[in-house]
């Protein structure tokens, strides 16, 4: 258990103190939620409309910045090699970074998530869900992408082997997320939406270590 | 510097092991034995599989045919346990973040190790470690570098080194310093297998792909 907590220090300092990818993320973001009122006019009523939708897609987006860094940073050093031989299984490795990246990346996005939501003329009673609703699905969308991460390992132009392989699995929580918000919005029952939500981060959260140990097995041998 | 509790590598063996990359075979049917003690170099031209071989022995790479097996004192041990807790693999990359410092790698490898912090101080003395720590590693010359990726040998104490081309960036000095390093590795029962161009300032016994 030691090794893990070792692991997932490390992991917490390469992805927030250096680089800044987090906070870069945020940035993309909200620069992305602030161009939409741009594109689509400042109608309230339309803002509304498209809000939370829009929302998700750029949260989903967002997540994918910092992805190819993951793996390919300790690929390329040799690092790999090291953490393959380590006291924990690939698989806890796996489950570190991808925890670190939720917590370094998910974190961030999902405290800036409500401030992008005012942006887009969310009624206040809306942001904790929006905070809640990011939070949970940043973690599915961590795990998801750490897993593409490993896939695309070696690969040439990762970080867009990565998008392409992810946005796809990206899918289910941008629906549920998006739904839970407009189903609030709406006055109807929202939370089956959000407990499909949480549904599906924990399962990423569950499954994908097993996919991206094997493939960074595969990467390495 | 005590590692030879029961269970521990006192034997390592390759038997017809084959290896191939790529669909290309780089050398099949090859025996091996290294002891305890005992320093081996692994000699052959550019390309002759002296990295696989030893990322096989490490487990990163799966042999085509045949098998590498670790001995205890006490008979044959089961592989993944002796590798996860008996080796050292030093690449020929460093494994170093270039945005860390020297004593945040340092520390980090040798924890991963397995190391407490009393290893990690006689790591810091053995390689002179200790006005580089606290400088970014991507400062370091890559002399400094190796010396940086080999304290968590000394960090931490296993009895298989399994290096690739460990004295490739290191001046005259500092070669005579981690063969002194190895002689004493070796004094206290440790087995090392490495990847060489020039010889190994121990002695040790050739094996040529």
């Amino acid at each position: 258990m030691s090794g893990f907590v070792t692991l997932l220090k490390r992991e917490l300092d390469l992805a927030w103190g250096r680089g800044g990818g987090a906070l870069l993320a945020c940035g993309f973001y909200t620069c992305v939620a602030a161009l939409v009122p741009l594109a689509v006019g400042s109608d309230p009523e339309r803002l509304r409309a498209v809000g939370p939708g829009v929302a998700w897609i750029a949260l989903a987006l967002s997540t994918l910045l910092s992805l190819e860094r993951l793996y390919e940073r300790d690929f390329e050093d040799g690092a790999l090699d090291l953490l393959a031989l380590g006291p924990v299984p690939l698989e806890l490795v796996a489950l570190a970074k991808g925890l670190a990246q939720w917590i370094a990346g998910g974190l961030p996005l999902a405290v800036a998530a409500p401030i992008a939501a005012v942006m887009l003329g969310t009624p206040q009673a809306l942001l904790p869900l929006v905070f809640a609703a990011a939070l949970i699905g940043g973690l599915g969308f961590a795990f998801v992408g750490s897993m593409g991460a490993a896939l695309a390992l070696g690969a040439k132009r990762g970080g867009v082997l990565i998008a392409v392989v992810v946005l796809p699995l990206f899918a289910p929580p941008v629906i549920f997320g998006a739904g839970a918000l407009e189903a609030f919005a709406a006055g109807m029952t929202w939370t089956s939406a959000f407990a499909f939500l949480a549904a599906y981060s924990l399962a990423a959260v569950a499954l994908t270590p097993f996919a991206a140990a094997a493939a960074v097995r595969n990467a390495l041998g | 510097m005590e590692f030879r509790r029961p269970g521990m590598i006192a034997r390592l063996t390759g038997e017809s092991l084959a290896v191939a990359r790529g669909g290309r075979s780089l050398f099949a049917g090859l025996d091996f034995a290294v002891a305890a003690g005992e320093a081996v170099a692994l000699t052959g031209a550019n390309g002759s599989g002296k990295t696989s071989l030893l990322r096989c022995i490490a487990g990163l790479i799966r042999p085509e045919a045949g098998s590498v097996g670790f001995a205890g004192d006490s008979g044959p041990l089961e592989a993944e346990e002796a590798r996860s807790g008996g080796l050292h693999l030093l690449g020929h990359q460093d494994g170093l973040k270039p945005t860390r410092t020297a004593d945040e790698e340092l520390r980090f490898q040798a924890a991963w190790t397995g190391a407490d912090n009393a290893g990690v101080e006689a790591a810091i003395d053995a390689l002179e470690l200790k006005p580089l720590l606290k400088l970014e590693t991507r400062k370091l010359s890559a002399g400094q570098r190796r010396r940086l990726a080999l304290g968590r040998l000394i960090a931490s104490p296993r009895p298989l080194w399994l290096l690739d081309e460990p004295l490739a960036p290191l001046d005259a000095r500092w070669r005579e310093r981690v063969g002194a390093l190895t002689a004493a590795h070796l004094k206290t029962g440790g087995l090392v297998l490495a990847a060489v161009h020039d010889p190994l300032p121990v002695k040790s016994r050739e094996l040529a792909l």
